[in-house]
């Protein structure tokens, strides 16, 4: 794995997205209170944080699932207090989840290929005849469709029901269908939970290619502090909601607050 | 042995997302169609009327459920009233433009019944499972009322019933009691080919996809782009086209009229058990499912007078409920997913054979 550099590399652009004070709370349960971050075009950032700290919630407010009582988020220029979730979608965020929500009852393929849904257009007319147009198009994504599975290394296992993959396919056809969406701003919560090593070595390589080959903008949630400080150029903690730390990797290593947060205080 | 894909290769994308892409399966089709078709020219009138007939209708409203409670996952209990609305609205329609093809009618009430399916879908966005049942009851129940009390529904018919009348397409008549039960039994087959297909299109591309995303994890679809509320009403709407056709061939080209009673809740229990039996998620198993439900009974009735067994026929029709019913309980251990996963088991080990695996 690369060795993490605190230089601001050239890959890293301009602000991709913001979040200005946001919170949000479930009746008395603040889950976030007042959390600002940005996430530049280009880089790998992580989320961290001890259990409830927040982190699956920042996402779900990110890609509209859950709506802040207060903040603002910026993405690619438009603010707003609150997204709807497939607006998200077709601005370009795409999602993975941290207990693996795949299409059970469909295929590797057609789980990747419903990821292409947003980009297909071709009239109820013409898929009722499934073909000419609806043909065409259905091949034209396919091709796609294929070149991900090529990227994953998972053809032998397109015709199987996702059901019946091991979970750590399972992870991996779960982010070929959010890597169909070509998203701009992929999240990925917690890719690598339940993993042994070797899969987690997969998983980073794959998420390292995602972000070179694509240029792909990544946020990830993830448990395993050699894997985030590893993978990611900065680094936000959360901790009860409240944002505790926010720099790179080896300046939030050395962060007290962060260490306070993670192994206790002596009383 | 003989049912193995081996040495045929796919070349294009395009022949990998066919729909059979199988030759012997493409054979397979062809033999059915042509028996299908062919059918009328050695089977007496009593396969075509009392079997056939009905089996594809059951078959068709299968397909319509299925492609609402097995491909999006929202179980209705309103198919019968859904049924009810294609005939009433083929009726009507027919009694007020007579001259117009009737077979044209019959698609087009299929459409009154999508209207109206569509409208009575809306609580899906808010509500799963059984307590979504619970609200199509709701369709049940009004629409059976709608039925029996709006006297316009059925021409202020003193008897309260509907009565087929006669109309003819190039010349041949098709409904009404002086038609043939050849000409009907063509008609009704057409039309349930023609919409099976529409519906295995549909299940092979885009929204096929789309509703089984919001079928197996809505927020997963949802987050991907998907809006559910759309996504859920197209297929009450489709799921409803297909029922209300079911309904408006069940009066015209089988029952030659209908009572209210018709379309009660009885009928929607047995179009969900249908595709329970015959398997969610699939269209062949809406077939299954019917011919298990209603051809299995009428041939055990049989097989007494077949074997030259001397049984009163009360006894014959006790006998038929036990072992149907017995059946059912078989099928279901053997698959709970269904006659469809049956089949489908079938075909892999009829790959493999004469190996295990």
């Amino acid at each position: 794995m690369r060795a993490p550099d605190t230089a601001p590399r050239a890959r890293v652009g301009d602000v991709l997205l913001s979040v200005e004070d946001v919170s949000l709370s479930f009746g008395g349960v603040k889950a976030i209170s007042g959390v600002s971050f940005d996430i530049r075009q280009g880089e790998i950032r992580a989320i961290i944080g001890p259990n409830g700290a927040g982190k699956t919630s920042m996402l779900n407010v990110i890609n509209g699932f859950y709506h802040p009582q207060q903040g603002r988020i910026t993405f690619k220029g438009r603010t707003r207090a609150k997204m709807r979730p497939y607006e998200a979608a077709y601005g370009g965020i795409a999602r993975t989840f941290q207990n693996v929500a795949l299409f059970r009852g469909m295929s590797a393929l057609d789980n990747i290929m419903a990821g292409r849904t947003l980009k297909m257009n071709v009239n109820f007319f013409w898929q009722l005849l499934r073909y000419g147009p609806a043909m065409r198009e259905e091949v034209e994504h396919r091709r796609v469709v294929e070149e991900i599975i090529d990227f994953l290394k998972i053809q032998e296992i397109r015709r199987t029901p996702v059901g019946r993959l091991p979970y750590g396919l399972q992870k991996r056809v779960e982010l070929g269908r959010a890597l169909a969406m070509q998203p701009e701003l992929l999240l990925l919560d917690e890719p690598m939970a339940g993993m042994n090593l070797e899969e987690k070595e997969d998983m980073s390589r794959f998420i390292l290619d995602v972000n070179e080959y694509y240029g792909t903008t990544i946020a990830l949630i993830e448990h395993d502090m050699g894997v985030v400080m590893d993978l990611s150029d900065r680094v936000v903690v959360l901790d009860h909601g409240i944002k505790i730390a926010d720099g790179t990797p080896d300046e939030v290593k050395r962060d007290q607050a962060v260490i306070d947060a993670y192994l206790g205080v002596a009383h | 042995m003989f049912y193995r894909e081996a040495g045929q290769f796919k070349t294009s994308y395009a022949s990998d997302q066919a729909i059979f892409p199988i030759l012997q399966d493409r054979i397979g089709i062809a033999v059915i169609l042509v028996a299908a078709f062919s059918l009328p020219l050695y089977a007496n009138d009593f396969i075509l009327n009392a079997v056939m007939i009905p089996f594809l209708i059951f078959a068709l409203a299968s397909i319509g459920l299925n492609l609402l409670t097995g491909y999006t996952g929202q179980l209705s209990l309103g198919t019968g009233a859904f049924m009810g609305v294609g005939a009433y609205a083929c009726y009507k329609l027919t009694s007020i433009w007579p001259d117009v093809n009737i077979i044209v009618w019959v698609i087009c009430s299929g459409f009154f019944a999508a209207g109206v399916g569509a409208i009575f879908g809306l609580p899906s966005l808010r509500i799963k499972g059984f307590y979504l049942a619970i609200a199509t009851l709701a369709a049940q129940f009004f629409l059976e009322w709608c039925f029996i009390r709006i006297a316009w529904l059925y021409n202020y018919n003193i008897s309260g019933a509907i009565e087929v009348p006669q109309r003819t397409v190039l010349g041949v008549i098709v409904t009404g009691p002086r038609a043939t039960s050849e000409t009907r039994y063509i008609v009704v087959l057409a039309i349930v080919v023609a919409m099976t297909w529409i519906a295995s299109n549909l299940m092979h591309g885009r929204i096929g996809r789309t509703w089984m995303a919001v079928r197996d994890m809505d927020i997963a679809a949802e987050l991907m782009g998907i809006r559910l509320l759309p996504t859920k009403l197209m297929a009450f709407a489709v799921s409803s086209f297909y029922c209300g056709v079911a309904g408006a061939l069940m009066v015209f080209l089988w029952y030659g009229g209908a009572e209210p009673a018709v379309f009660n809740i009885n009928q929607s229990f047995t179009i969900l058990f249908m595709i329970i039996i015959g398997g969610l998620g699939s269209l062949l198993g809406a077939y299954l499912g019917a011919a298990l439900i209603y051809i299995l009974p009428i041939v055990l009735r049989f097989v007494p007078e077949w074997l030259g067994i001397p049984i009163h026929a009360a006894t014959v029709e006790h006998i038929t409920f036990m072992i149907v019913g017995v059946l059912i309980v078989f099928f279901l251990i053997v698959e709970p997913a269904g006659l469809a996963r049956l089949w489908s088991i079938g075909k892999q080990k009829l790959r493999v054979w004469p190996f295990p695996y």
